[in-house]
């Protein structure tokens, strides 16, 4: 990796806070106000519920360099505790539902990072297999963790937080970006603290950082952890604001493998980088289906389309690798700091 | 760099079209049917079957009628690759042009999407043979219609079909049925319907699971071997169908003995299995063939001018294309009978709602629409949202499907209050009022 | 009185496993030959697999005669793994071993799609000719198919093991294998080595496509197969093939066997992850597998 990493701390700079609250003004006025249904429903919803799956992976893979392709398992799990929580637990408010939920998250992902205190690389991503195999298959079969719907669905419950609820398409949106914002502040707070610096310890070369004194057991267990608690929130998020109605299905191999281009694509090792990635991965599709049938009409099957996003998908991630290894964060970076040199900014070299 | 300005010029071009399909208004006396349609990924064959039969029929109204009492069917296509998410976002998409008279997405995970969301909008969902069993209750789900057959019925018409074979429903005590399920929500639905009508019946029934996708049937089939069962049913989607019957083949269990289900019955989940097919029996509501008056009205009216939908015409007539032409009938008669309340127009979402709990096609409708033995009949209320559809069994030759079995009734009767027990707990669960049949003739604008 | 165990029907299941995990090894030995050489774990051998089996059949339906098609297909895998090498695989040299497996994800995607855009997307049957009846031995049925394809896996193990051990193409991938640098300073063409081991393990996913497509019908989840070679890798060690057969062995034998017998106290369907926790349990005993080369990284 070219960067150790791409987010510091930078101290009195205040224009590098400029972005992100630019961007959070925006998300939370001019979007909602502006945005049309479509826009909320469709492109927004789920974006920000696989922004924050990529930022938990991010955690793990990028930073402490833990390939995992399980994902979709954790936020199989974080999606149908929470469901369970709230179901079962009366008066329970969903807000405690849900971090409730990601401590589960967190525990299964303990339990099978635990491996990983054994094996790297290759052999840990096949073990981070069997988590995703085995989530999927134990809430298709044990029927309690669909409250015994006989089609094994779950369906969301009215979404509120410290009783104020948020129903609509505008309500889940804001009740998304609450926990989105929250979570990823969370993340950036993980990612520049000591706990970071361990991570990327244990990544970069792991008998140098056991050598120095970096509880490499007890780092690799908290990044499952923390990573698996966060994607375990994106998968309420996408279960019960986005969708609204879940069945494990929909956390299948596809998925993991989903969010883990979010974070290739985006940036390894930054936070940003779920967000660049996620935008891409949601948007990329339906423009380039829109784009197709307003070209072509009727004459072209929708299938051609799609097996050509297929395609257009798989070779992104290839170009990615060759060419911008640290994704679009790094290309974000450097055209933002050749704004910031047009802008004569003191800080830069 | 370029990779970003390119995704901006990208991202810009997605707005303007987005906001391009939102302004674009609709015209009148036209219906449009949005087609959340499926013609790549693993179940494309389905896909391209069903909504080309759909589309066949709709352009064969358009040709031959004018339309609908002279309102024209429109339609579009938004590829879902029977994916959840893309289900949903071509639904966002395609709700913005106005006057949807139905949405047929023909996947159960799009539908439950869907389900709260046509609720609020207030147009129907269709989910032709398959869809949420309780959705049968049209007091709980308005707009929701699983029309013809849902899973239980379905089960109900397959053991009917072997007490049938058996010579009465008597006969089917002591037997022993062999369910092999897909592993999935899906394939797990009808176990205790089994079970219940096995205690009813007194067969015993044993319920295997494959895993999906199920390439790999090994020691499944073994084990039913094993079992020596009178009959197994074939609870499959996918790849899972052919590899049953060849892995059937491989033990030695006879295809003779193997009834498929509503989704393992069409000339895909056969053809890959070759011979080891052969003999192999499966429920269908709709025969398959192109001998009946509408598909041949369709072959002259339609493909011999170019405009079939269908790429391959060896495929007219197969199961999948005469259900979309079926799910056409249906769709396009709700809306002619609609039309007779509610005025020769456009129609809104509650109407067409309207239309289809008003649905009653008798055999002599259907034979009038030239679909005599194509399919029998269908009965929608407004509380009875399936229509007690009627099933027949087709058997595979090597080439084509031959219908052995009369019409069959499922036990309605005996389903219908477990229906309403997992309805009404549903309505429960999200404070919904149990609708009256007043409220349901009230029609909403 | 307790039921006698019923011998002849564990026979049976155990028979089968063994001939399914063969199944399983004629794919893995695909990642074996490349990972050997070059260090890459090759996830689009699965997708690599469905274009080879969607070509041959797609022609074969169009009127190609059997052993043209097949030549056909050859060719065209061997011009996709050159391809590759040098597209995907040359201007990752240096990166690390996770990158270039996360590439072949990516490529797989890029296969897949084209396989389907090309041939579309139709299922189709695929004949080899050989009738899957079962034949009776002492009282055990055995697939006439299965056995078809172990003599076919152990014919291509048998070739493979010669060309490693006798001829020069082979001793200089065996070179590379031990030492790339070594093998540089020797005189030994990289590219070219890596260009003819992506054909060859092109070869074995038509190979092992054309057996799994005749086995389970061609289509898209053909390209799933890859999931079940993971664990058998991950089993007999990633860069040999012998394990890639004793791996795919217990593997096979056991997943069918615990399918059988566990399953049914978890209500069934225990294959689709069986496999994955038992080679996870297997790493936590021997974390670089029965064969494959210890990986020393103790403190």
């Amino acid at each position: 990796m070219a960067a150790i990493t791409a987010d510091r701390a930078d101290g009195p700079d205040a224009l590098a806070w400029v972005a992100p609250v630019a961007i959070l003004i925006v998300a939370f006025t001019i979007v909602p106000l502006l945005g049309s249904n479509y826009l909320i429903e469709a492109i927004m919803l789920p974006f920000l519920a696989l922004s924050l799956a990529g930022v938990g992976l991010n955690l793990l893979t990028g930073y402490a360099g833990q390939v995992s392709l399980g994902s979709a398992a954790f936020m199989a799990v974080g999606a149908f505790a929470a469901f369970n929580f709230n179901f079962r637990i009366d008066g329970l408010p969903l807000i405690v539902s849900v971090m409730l939920a990601g401590g589960v998250a967190a525990a299964v992902g303990i339990v099978f990072g635990l491996p990983s205190l054994r094996l790297k690389g290759f052999y840990l991503a096949v073990s981070t297999l069997a988590a995703q195999f085995f989530v999927q298959w134990a809430l298709t079969k044990f029927g309690w963790f669909s409250n015994y719907n006989p089609s094994g669905v779950i369906d969301a419950p009215a979404l509120s937080i410290a009783g104020i609820v948020f129903e609509g398409s505008v309500g889940r949106y804001y009740f998304a970006l609450i926990i989105v914002t929250a979570l990823t502040f969370f993340a950036w707070r993980v990612a520049t603290s000591q706990t970071g610096r361990n991570f990327i310890a244990v990544r970069d070369n792991e008998t140098a950082a056991k050598f120095i004194g970096v509880p490499v057991l007890k780092t690799k267990l908290l990044a499952f952890a923390l990573s698996s608690f966060i994607i375990g929130v994106a998968g309420v998020l996408w279960a019960f604001a986005y969708l609204r109605t879940v069945e494990p299905a929909g956390f299948n191999l596809d998925r993991s493998f989903q969010i883990l281009f979010i974070i290739i694509i985006g940036g390894l090792a930054t936070i940003r980088g779920a967000f660049f990635g996620a935008a891409l991965i949601v948007v990329f599709p339906v423009v380039l289906s829109r784009i197709g049938s307003f070209l072509l009409g009727d004459m072209f099957d929708s299938g051609v389309l799609d097996m050509s996003e297929r395609i257009v998908l798989g070779a992104l991630i290839i170009a990615f690798l060759i060419l911008e290894p640290d994704g679009l964060a790094a290309l974000g970076r450097r055209l933002w700091s050749r704004i910031r040199t047009k802008v004569g900014s003191p800080s830069e070299a | 760099m370029t990779s970003l300005k390119t995704l901006l010029r990208t991202a810009a071009a997605g707005l303007v079209f987005s906001i391009a399909a939102v302004a674009l208004p609709a015209q009148a006396d036209e219906q449009y049917f949005p087609l959340q349609s499926y013609r790549v990924g693993p179940y494309a064959a389905g896909g391209t079957g069903f909504f080309g039969g759909f589309i066949d029929y709709m352009n064969l109204i358009n040709t031959r009628d004018g339309g609908v009492n002279g309102v024209k069917l429109t339609w579009d296509e938004c590829e879902t690759q029977y994916e959840v998410e893309r289900g949903v976002e071509c639904y966002e998409r395609q709700k913005s042009r106005a006057n949807a008279a139905a949405w047929n997405p023909l996947s159960v995970g799009i539908a439950y999407a869907m389900i709260d969301r046509i609720a609020t909008d207030k147009v129907p969902l269709i989910t032709v043979n398959h869809g949420r069993t309780d959705s049968t209750d049209g007091r709980v789900f308005p707009y929701v219609f699983p029309l013809l057959l849902n899973p239980y019925s379905e089960t109900s018409g397959i053991v009917n079909y072997l007490a049938s074979k058996e010579g009465s429903l008597e006969n089917l005590k002591g037997k022993k049925i062999v369910v092999l399920y897909h592993g999935s929500p899906y394939g797990k639905e009808t176990i205790p319907i089994y079970e219940l009508l096995a205690q009813k019946y007194g067969f015993t029934v044993q319920q295997i699971e494959v895993p999906h996708p199920g390439n790999e049937q090994q020691s499944q089939w073994l084990t039913i071997r094993r079992a020596k069962p009178d009959y197994v049913v074939l609870r499959g989607w996918g790849v899972m169908n052919p590899v049953a019957l060849k892995t059937a083949q491989k033990v030695g269990f006879p295809a003779t003995k193997i009834v498929g289900n509503v989704w393992s019955n069409s000339e895909e989940d056969v053809i890959p299995a070759g011979d080891a097919a052969i003999g192999y029996t499966a429920i269908t509501t709709q025969a398959s063939g192109a001998d009946y008056p509408i598909v041949k009205e369709i072959v002259a009216s339609i493909y011999d001018k170019g405009l079939g939908n269908l790429e391959d015409k060896k495929r007219i007539g197969s199961v999948y294309h005469n259900l979309g032409i079926v799910n056409g009938i249906l769709n396009v008669e709700a809306i002619r009978i609609a039309q007779e309340k509610f005025g020769k127009r456009t129609l809104t979402g509650d109407e067409v709602r309207w239309g289809f709990e008003h649905l009653k096609l008798d055999e002599a409708k259907v034979a009038a629409l030239g679909a005599k033995d194509l399919f029998h009949s269908i009965n929608v209320s407004w509380d009875n949202h399936e229509g007690e559809g009627y099933v027949t069994f087709q058997q595979w030759d090597g080439k084509k499907w031959n219908v052995v079995s009369d019409w069959i009734a499922p036990d309605w009767k005996l389903l219908r209050p477990i229906i309403e027990k997992s309805s009404e707990a549903y309505a429960k669960e999200k404070n919904i009022k149990i609708r009256t049949s007043a409220e349901a003739e009230n029609v909403l604008n | 009185m307790a039921e006698s165990f019923d011998y002849l029907f564990f026979i049976e299941v155990l028979t089968g496993g063994l001939l399914s995990g063969v199944m399983y090894s004629l794919v893995a030995i695909g990642f074996v030959l490349i990972y050997k050489t070059s260090g890459v774990l090759n996830f689009a051998q699965g997708a690599m697999l469905l274009f080879a089996a969607l070509t041959f059949v797609s022609l074969v339906e169009r009127g190609v005669p059997f052993a043209v098609a097949l030549g056909i297909t050859f060719a065209v895998m061997v011009l996709m793994g050159i391809t590759v090498e040098r597209v995907v695989l040359r201007p990752l040299v240096n990166k690390p071993p996770i990158t270039l497996f996360m590439a072949t994800l990516g490529l797989s995607y890029v296969i897949e799609g084209a396989a389907q855009l090309l041939w579309g997307t139709q299922v189709h049957a695929l004949d080899l000719g050989i009738e899957d009846i079962p034949f009776e031995f002492y009282g055990v049925f055995v697939s006439k198919f299965d056995l078809f394809a172990s003599g076919v896996a152990a014919v291509m193990v048998a070739g493979l093991t010669l060309f490693f051990r006798y001829t020069r193409v082979g001793l200089s991938f065996r070179a590379v294998a031990d030492d790339q640098f070594a093998a540089l300073t020797v005189g030994l063409r990289l590219p070219r080595i890596w260009a003819t081991v992506w054909a060859a393990s092109g070869l074995v996913a038509l190979v092992a496509g054309l057996l799994w497509g005749a086995r389970s019908g061609v289509q898209f989840s053909l390209s799933l197969v890859v999931l079940k070679a993971l664990p058998v890798l991950v089993l007999g060690g990633f860069d040999s093939i012998a394990g890639a057969i004793v791996g795919g062995l217990i593997i096979g034998a056991s997943e069918k066997l615990a399918e059988v017998y566990v399953g049914e106290y978890f209500g069934g369907g225990i294959e689709g992850w069986f496999a994955y926790v038992l080679a996870l349990a297997f790493l936590l005993v021997r974390p670089s597998g029965l064969f494959g080369q210890k990986l020393v990284e103790r403190v």
